[in-house]
């Protein structure tokens, strides 16, 4: 891992690597150069479809095919629209990017929007990221005042605009649909699909939704070319995953943050190198959430079940779910999902029906109301899992609350449920002990979810 | 955030020419008006202090939205204040990652140091305490974000000092996000 040289955050460190001087001085639009006055739009799109780019924001949808759905009648504009609405707990990625090389981005929106044929862009960012918001909207001036974007972008007549759309806290606006919405200026409620955002999105107008991570990684695939992009990755050329994304990694670990690898590392990379490992050396490793609060939670222990010699994951059977290169299929042939990328590592002192109560809480708070079984679902959980906790736990709540989570799972117009529901019932799944054991007693303040470090961080302050 | 401290709070909100022309610059950037609600609200909340029934009856009336709609978006998204504020709006974040290294007990000592629990102001109205569902900052938790400003990796002793600064008047500039190289 030692010899990797970044691509996607390699302007990361540069001082004041958000301006355009030194973004360009380090290579920025040279990308956008090259595919706006050397190439066709069908050759960029072909070059991110050979790239095998799967959209970075959690669906892990290929990027390329995405794209290949629009179909536009004359007259109708199409909108690109950037989701800058990071806010799926466990995840800071997007926002690093937006920080600390916007033009990176915006780089990115040029280039896409020569490719799909539009020439607006919308980036929604959530209204939280002041920072991020300061500085896209500056590089976009900078850029405007270069000519790369306006009127003639790179003295080609294809004009270009980029805005930024501050949102106001929602988590659910990070569905696409409800961000189109909240883009039009309503609440921030799901739409029924179909019609899809590539036949009738924002402003009814046929748009592309994707990610700031799949975006960023645009303009290198431009320059490296889309094979050779996608063979930066590690997983065997059959998973289509490929090239290099962004790691996330917080919790207990002794390092947290964002590093750039190769798409395809392992779990186990990802915490015991990257994340420099346990917090605590007493403490060895419970459990992680792989990609996103969604995703079930893995345990350590936790081994490939594919006997059979066709089974794709065949080559890892028998191996534990840590030693699996990460990958949008390979999480998923494993029972859970790669998401976002950006793992929460738990250790030994965290209570799991805490993180259940932590985390439905989340989900409850977050529930746009529309649909019934998420509006009253993630409420009921996060009331039952309040009884548990509070000693008035009963026998039924075990079956109740996997009850619950069935009932909303697939009965809704968004994800949102399913993503309340799959942790919920993996939670339960993988640590029932515990459940039972909370049922039976209750808990108390010692199954607090920073008992390990409170002692440590009240030390070093002032809490009289 | 900062409110006009001599403004009649009943008034008619009413922008200057110079807001005037930076709704209408904000307004054509989208090709339908009412687009332009979520932000023009953010406009209105920043010299308000909160969205007022002034604000909406004149954001509904500028956008030619129904009030009941405007109101519906201001109590969709959670960055918008139904009710006056205090001087400055302090955001703890409870989520998972947070909440492994140490929310609640940020949380708990704001608490103490403020005299005042989650959704209430202190005493002397300078502080308004929240509890705030992930905000992107889970790799530098604990996080806690003052106003517009995010402050990352806190103890309550460097919570503390941040605090005292801006009691003092001036707002600690937003540290850039740490970069770790592998």
């Amino acid at each position: 891992m030692s010899k990797y040289t970044p691509i996607l955050t390699r302007r990361y460190t540069l001082p004041q690597s958000w301006t355009l001087a030194v973004a360009e001085s380090a290579g920025a639009y040279e990308a956008a150069r090259k595919a706006l006055n050397t190439m066709t739009p069908e050759a960029i799109r072909a070059e991110v479809k050979a790239a095998n780019l799967r959209g970075r924001g959690g669906a892990g949808f290929p990027a390329g095919v995405k794209w290949s759905f629009l179909a536009p009648k004359p007259g109708q504009q199409v909108y690109l629209v950037i989701n800058a609405d990071e806010g799926e707990p466990g995840t800071f990625k997007d926002r690093t990017i937006m920080e600390k090389d916007p033009h990176r981005l915006i780089e990115g929106c040029i280039i896409t929007m020569y490719a799909i044929g539009s020439h607006k862009t919308f980036i929604y960012v959530r209204g939280e990221l002041a920072l991020a918001i300061e500085r896209l909207e500056k590089a976009i001036q900078e850029a405007k005042a270069r000519n790369y974007l306006g009127s003639k972008p790179f003295g080609t007549n294809h004009p270009m605009e980029i805005v930024v759309h501050p949102g106001a806290g929602a988590y659910i606006c990070g569905e696409e649909t409800a961000l189109l919405n909240s883009l039009e200026g309503k609440r921030g409620e799901p739409r029924l699909k179909p019609p899809f955002p590539a036949v009738r999105g924002a402003f009814d107008m046929p748009t592309i939704v994707n990610n700031v991570e799949t975006i960023a990684s645009v303009p290198d695939i431009i320059l490296m070319g889309g094979e050779a992009w996608s063979r930066l990755s590690l997983l065997p050329p059959e998973f289509n995953d490929g090239g290099v994304r962004l790691y996330g990694v917080s919790g207990h670990v002794a390092r947290p943050g964002i590093y750039e690898a190769p798409v395809g590392i392992t779990l186990r990379e990802l915490i015991y190198e990257l994340g420099g490992g346990m917090l605590h050396p007493d403490r060895p490793l419970k459990a992680v959430i792989p990609g996103g609060s969604s995703t079930p939670v893995i345990r350590p222990d936790d081994k490939v079940h594919a006997p059979d010699p066709k089974h794709p994951l065949h080559r890892w059977h028998g191996k534990s779910h840590l030693d699996v290169p990460m990958g949008v299929d390979t999480m998923r042939g494993i029972g859970s999902m790669l998401g976002t990328c950006c793992a929460i590592v738990m250790d030994t002192s965290v209570n799991m029906v805490e993180v259940a109560r932590n985390l439905m809480r989340f989900y409850h708070h977050e529930s746009c109301g529309q649909c019934t079984p998420c509006r009253e679902g993630t409420g009921w959980l996060v009331d039952i899992l309040n009884q548990v906790a509070g000693g008035r736990g009963n026998k039924v709540h075990l079956d109740l609350l996997v009850d619950v989570s069935n009932n909303m799972m697939g009965n809704t117009i968004c994800a949102l449920a399913d993503g309340a529901a799959m942790p919920m019932l993996a939670l339960i799944q993988k640590f029932r002990k515990e459940f039972i054991e909370a049922i039976e007693k209750g808990l108390t303040n010692d199954h607090r979810l920073d008992r390990a470090i409170r002692h440590a961080l009240l030390k070093e302050g002032a809490l009289a | 955030m900062m409110r006009n401290e001599n403004e009649n709070p009943h008034a008619p909100f009413q922008p200057d020419p110079k807001e005037e022309q930076a709704i209408d610059e904000l307004i054509a950037k989208y090709p339908t008006k009412r687009a332009a609600c979520l932000p023009l609200l953010h406009m209105c909340q920043r010299r308000v202090g909160w969205i007022s029934p002034e604000v909406i009856d004149f954001v509904a009336k500028r956008l030619e939205m129904s009030t009941a709609e405007v109101k519906g978006i201001v109590t969709f998204y959670t960055m918008y204040h139904h009710a006056p504020v205090g001087k400055h709006v302090i955001w703890v974040c409870r989520t998972l990652s947070c909440e492994l290294r140490g929310a609640k007990t940020i949380q708990e000592h704001l608490e103490r140091r403020l005299g005042c629990r989650p959704g209430q102001t202190s005493r002397d109205g300078r502080w308004t305490l929240k509890k705030a569902e992930c905000l992107a900052g889970c790799g530098y938790a604990p996080v806690v974000q003052i106003d517009d400003r995010y402050y990352e990796e806190l103890t309550p002793a460097k919570l503390d000092a941040i605090l005292d600064q801006i009691e003092k008047g001036e707002m600690p500039p937003q540290s850039e996000t740490p970069w770790r190289l592998p």
